[in-house]
């Protein structure tokens, strides 16, 4: 119709109206059918918009914004568009172009300037609608350049007559301050006067509720710059009956309340009677959470508040009795007794059918969590884990697995029962926090020498179950079972057992980096065995071996007690083991080596194939020679000259140092040696290493880091518990220094055996299916706050370092800007002299501030491009100063009158805000 | 503050979306996705309360209601009350019904600017600025009558135009 350009008359007649487009939309299935549609429409739309008929321009961008915003059609093209409609006579037009520009513009739109003027002609007009348009638009669209321009129009809005437009401009000023903080000592002064004018119109009630709110928004990010208002928010808590008002000043209180001791004094009371009188749930929970978070220190206002978070517990409406546990949730740290008053619905909550409400309740049952009461409550959670959904599951297994890790196993006394329950945990069908299991098995075998036997049975029971290897998710979990099986199998009472369950066909479902702990853990319980034989021959070369068959729960007892005393378990334990080791046994051990892991000596993974090498490597030597020493038995007289033994003796010895924990800059307090530079250029390596290719694999990642010179950096900062065996020497000698420098150890443990039964055993399956009742009574009775003394079992010693182990949390960064706000505040509530002083650099006379200056000043900041139109505005700005001085005189001298009069309110902030009352 | 203000049909798609921080329109359309499809698995007679951290970033919170279709969303931070968001959810939705007699999904998709007009009327830069229904739909009927003068005479022009033309 309209080829050569323009839209025909015909095309803006028959134009499609907006709900032309939606009515298409609808029609068309969603789909290829819809889109083509829209892309026609578009196409349409692109040609409606650049018409000369502004009727035709405003339907089409109406089309457009609605296609942005919920379509989410890119529509950048139509900026200039919107901004040319906003200067329409018409109001339908104006409001279009609106809408247009504050859901679409971004901050580098670059027509964002020219609406600069518009929106100062609308927000003076004297229509109220076409003002709240501009305003609405400003409050989303403000950037630095149109804050800084509209400030003083803003600013006049402030005393506006019509509290339509007042409001909102109140509501506005905060996107103002937040992109020009300066705007802040010209409207300050204004924004205090709108908090003072309580109880005039009828309309006053909004009008508070924005200008509190703002406060309240202010007073978020920096709250002491508003101590000095106290007087202010205090009148309005206690005058104000409008609950939109009363919640704000409750949440600007509960941050000024946490800095001024004094105050809270005097406000607590005023809120406490709100709490009593209000019949809005909304005032009451407000009051609540204040009084629960800042106000907690004054028991009589804490119980009140405590009996109306009963209410909300027991109401029959959900969301309430949600807000109730939230509640209890902040009581919870300063009065644990309110949730122990309420346990029953806490815990009844536990099974509420609202995942909210479970998750809360979670919570606060983690909150009671000591260590008195860590083995019932994990009993009874871990009940509630098996009945749970998988979510919620796994939602209990996380927060019990963090807080008992919480500073080093604080709560934890009896690891025993802390490392069977993590066992248990793997085996819970949903559970998918293998990685943090895993973690803690590992850590806590390292920081908890008394623990090692029990996590060696709790690593072989989980090992020894072919039915675990088929679940994904707790393969983690197997890795650090076979490792700490591998690590501690002196403490083992069948080490042939672990090896085969180490080598067990099923296996093979394991991801290559897992299967490589398990060969690697098969190798060390391997070199056990045979050092464990060869030695006792040694020993005891006259008495003949006797075959002894090997059942799984053949017990040492003796010698465990034994490994858990001394460290030099081997050599001791050997009388005691010389049932075990009989030259058939170990022979057999041998064949199922060799047997099952040959086929993976070629192996495509690399690390699996390296470690099989070893481990068989190790099997045959030690094969060949155990068979021939057997046949000239009488020959030999000395077995330890043999080749073998001196191999796993020496191999022994390499395994048989500790692990320990390792601080994140353990590596710094190594002396670095004589001779040793370590800033030299290493560049020279990269010729050398030109031609490498290093394979990248999963598996690598245990060994590798410790060759790749690909940054000088990843060097030295690999200091990780995984690390390999090579430098186990020297984190062990790091360690043992770490220790004598920094004595950080509890008390000494002796016969932990005699206490094992003190507690029921985690895995107790009649006690699992208990109802609810019992579980109240049960949790009663561990709940109870006084400490018991727990004199029967000492707790074993957790070895700690003396830094945070995991990495520090980073530490929040406040926003420049509120910084900003904040000081300029200060700076207007201390007087104006004051902050012309600390405004100005560029030497204005102080005390005598012309507003001109005050421009030109502000102008020497802006950048020239500016500087015409600033010029053009400056006598309106003028105004404005001159304004504002008469009001600020006015208003401070009121402000201090009213103070002078309120004789209770001086008595109170008279030590708070002394430099205020000049 | 209120960050968003969000209606969405029970099949996802959104029938209004207010940001109150300029927020880019991709990041719009991942936080409506991400807000429905936490939605739409709530079951039946539960809290109207969702913790926001995990997906709209740190203190956030999202009070929502279900009317027949329509998920009508607030998303806000601390310095709001959880119950008051659901009292303006409650006003915006009786607004509605003042202004359209039984309001079913329809009217609101058929009435997307006066949507957004109730609710600018409500809230503005995140604050809130009325809360009786009432008065929001007085402003609303000026504010109509307003659009409507102009429509007038653009007609008659229009019409004029062609008789000419």
């Amino acid at each position: 119709m309209s080829g050569t350009g323009g839209p025909s008359l015909m095309d803006s007649l028959f134009q499609r109206t907006l709900d032309d487009l939606i009515k298409g939309i609808r029609l068309h299935l969603p789909g290829p059918a819809q889109s083509t549609f829209i892309s026609k429409s578009l196409d349409e739309i692109r040609r409606e918009i650049t018409s000369t008929d502004l009727h035709t321009k405003s339907t089409a961008l109406q089309k457009l914004t609605y296609l942005h915003s919920l379509h989410h059609f890119d529509i950048s093209f139509a900026a200039f568009h919107a901004v040319e409609l906003t200067s329409s006579p018409s109001f339908l037009h104006k409001k279009t172009g609106y809408l247009a520009a504050s859901l679409s513009f971004r901050p580098s739109t670059d027509v964002l300037l020219l609406l600069t003027n518009q929106l100062r002609k609308d927000l003076s007009s004297t229509n109220q609608h076409e003002v709240s348009l501009a305003l609405e638009c400003l409050s989303v669209i403000c950037t630095l350049d149109l804050a800084r321009d509209l400030t003083p129009d803003i600013f006049n809005l402030l005393m506006s007559s019509k509290i339509f437009v007042r409001k909102k401009a109140v509501a506005c000023l905060l996107k103002v301050f937040s992109q020009y903080p300066d705007a802040v000592r010209v409207c300050f002064k204004r924004l205090v006067e709108n908090l003072e004018t309580v109880g005039g119109a009828s309309d006053n009630g909004t009008m508070l509720a924005a200008t509190v709110g703002v406060f309240c928004e202010l007073a978020r990010k920096e709250p002491r710059a508003y101590l000095p208002l106290a007087p202010e928010f205090y009148k309005i808590l206690v005058e104000s009956r409008n609950n939109w008002v009363l919640i704000k000043v409750l949440k600007i209180f509960a941050q000024l309340g946490r800095l001024e001791p004094r105050l809270a004094k005097k406000v607590v009371e005023p809120i406490c009677e709100l709490m009593k009188r209000s019949e809005a749930k909304s005032l009451v929970f407000e009051c609540v959470r204040t009084v629960v978070s800042s106000f907690y220190e004054y028991e009589f206002a804490v119980k009140l508040a405590v009996e109306k978070i009963r209410e909300f517990l027991l109401d029959s409406d959900l969301n309430l009795r949600y807000l109730g546990l939230q509640g209890l949730l902040l009581v919870a740290p300063h009065h644990l007794w309110a949730v122990v008053e309420n346990k029953e619905v806490v815990i009844k909550s536990l099974s509420d059918v609202d995942r909210n409400i479970k998750l809360e309740a979670l919570r606060l049952v983690m909150s009671m969590v000591c260590d008195d009461n860590v083995v019932e409550i994990c009993r009874v959670l871990v009940g509630y884990a098996l009945k749970s959904d998988p979510e919620f599951c796994n939602e209990i297994l996380r927060s019990m697995l963090s807080t008992c890790s919480k500073n080093v196993y604080e709560i934890i006394i009896d690891f025993d029962w802390y490392v069977s329950l993590l066992g248990e945990m793997a085996r819970i069908p949903h559970c998918q926090n293998g990685e943090e299991i895993e973690y803690q098995l590992i850590d806590i075998g390292m920081r908890v020498k008394d623990v090692r036997p029990e996590l060696v049975r709790v690593g072989r029971d989980l090992l020894i179950d072919p039915a675990l290897l088929g679940n994904p998710f707790i393969h983690r979990i197997l890795s650090a079972a076979a490792w700490v099986s591998g690590e501690y199998v002196k403490f083992s009472r069948n080490p042939f057992e672990i090896m085969e369950a180490l080598l067990q066909p099923r296996t093979n479902l394991l991801p290559p980096s897992i299967r490589s702990v398990y060969i690697h853990s098969a190798f060390k319980v391997l070199s056990f065995c045979l050092h464990s034989y060869l030695s006792f021959e040694k020993g005891a070369s006259s008495s003949p071996p006797n075959f002894v068959d090997i059942e799984p729960g053949f017990t040492y007892s003796e010698s465990e007690q034994e490994f858990t005393e001394t460290d030099q378990a081997t050599s001791s334990s050997a009388l005691h083991k010389r049932d075990t080791f009989t030259q058939e046994s170990i022979a057999n051990v041998l064949t199922l080596v060799i047997t099952s892991l040959t086929p993976l000596a070629e192996s495509h993974d690399v690390e699996i194939q390296e470690r099989v090498r070893n481990v068989l490597g190790l099997a045959r030597l030690a094969q060949q020679e155990i068979s021939c020493h057997n046949d000239q038995k009488e020959k030999m007289v000395d077995k330890a000259d043999l080749k073998t033994s001196i191999i796993i003796r020496l191999i022994n010895d390499a395994l048989s140092e500790d692990f320990g924990p390792i601080t994140f800059s353990a590596q710094e307090r190594v002396p670095v040696p004589d001779g040793l530079v370590l800033e030299e250029n290493l560049r020279k390596l990269d010729s050398i290493c030109a031609d490498v290719q290093l394979p990248i694999s999963e598996s690598f990642s245990l060994v590798k880091p410790n060759f790749l010179p690909a940054d000088g950096d990843s060097i030295s900062n690999q200091q990780n518990e995984e690390e390999s065996e090579t430098s186990a020497a020297e984190s062990t000698s790091l360690l043992a220094e770490h220790r004598k420098r920094h004595g950080l150890f509890y008390l000494p443990s002796d016969h932990t055996k005699n206490a094992s039964s003190s507690f029921p055993p985690a895995n107790d399956p009649k006690q699992r299916d208990n109802d609810v009742d019992d579980l109240v009574k049960l949790t009663e009775e561990s709940l109870v706050l006084k400490r018991k003394p727990n004199l029967s079992r000492p707790r074993p010693v957790v070895v700690k370092l003396d830094e945070g182990d995991r990495l520090p949390i980073a530490v929040k960064k406040t926003d420049e800007n509120d910084d900003l706000i904040s000081g300029a505040v200060r700076d207007v509530l201390l007087g104006n002299e004051a902050s012309s002083h600390s405004n100005n650099l560029s030497g204005r006379r102080k005390g005598k501030s012309h507003s001109k200056d005050k421009v030109e000043n502000s102008e020497t900041g802006s950048s020239s491009k500016r500087r015409s139109k600033h010029r053009n505005h400056s006598k309106n700005v003028e105004e404005n100063e001159n304004g504002e001085k008469g009001k600020q005189k006015s208003g401070g001298k009121h402000k201090s009158r009213r103070r002078a009069d309120g004789g209770v309110d001086v008595a109170v902030e008279k030590p708070v805000i002394p430099d205020f009352l000049l | 503050m209120i960050l968003a203000m969000i209606v969405i049909n029970n099949q996802g798609k959104p029938r209004l979306a207010k940001f109150y921080n300029y927020t880019p329109v991709e990041q719009q359309q991942h936080i409506i996705r991400s807000i429905y499809s936490v939605l739409c698995l709530q079951p039946e007679n539960v809290t109207n309360f969702i913790e926001g951290a995990s997906f709209l970033g740190p203190d956030t919170r999202l009070v929502y209601k279900l009317f027949a279709t329509l998920y009508f969303v607030f998303v806000f931070d601390s310095s709001e009350n959880e119950l008051a968001m659901f009292d303006l959810i409650q006003v915006y939705v009786e607004t509605l019904e003042k202004c359209f007699n039984n309001v079913c999904e329809l009217d609101i998709v058929l009435n997307y600017s006066k949507m957004h007009t109730i609710l600018d009327e409500m809230i503005l830069g995140g604050q809130v600025v009325e809360t009786n229904s009432e008065k929001v739909m007085q402003a609303v009927e000026e504010i109509s009558k307003l659009e409507k003068v102009t429509t007038a005479t653009k007609l008659i022009s229009k019409s004029a135009s062609l008789l000419w033309g």
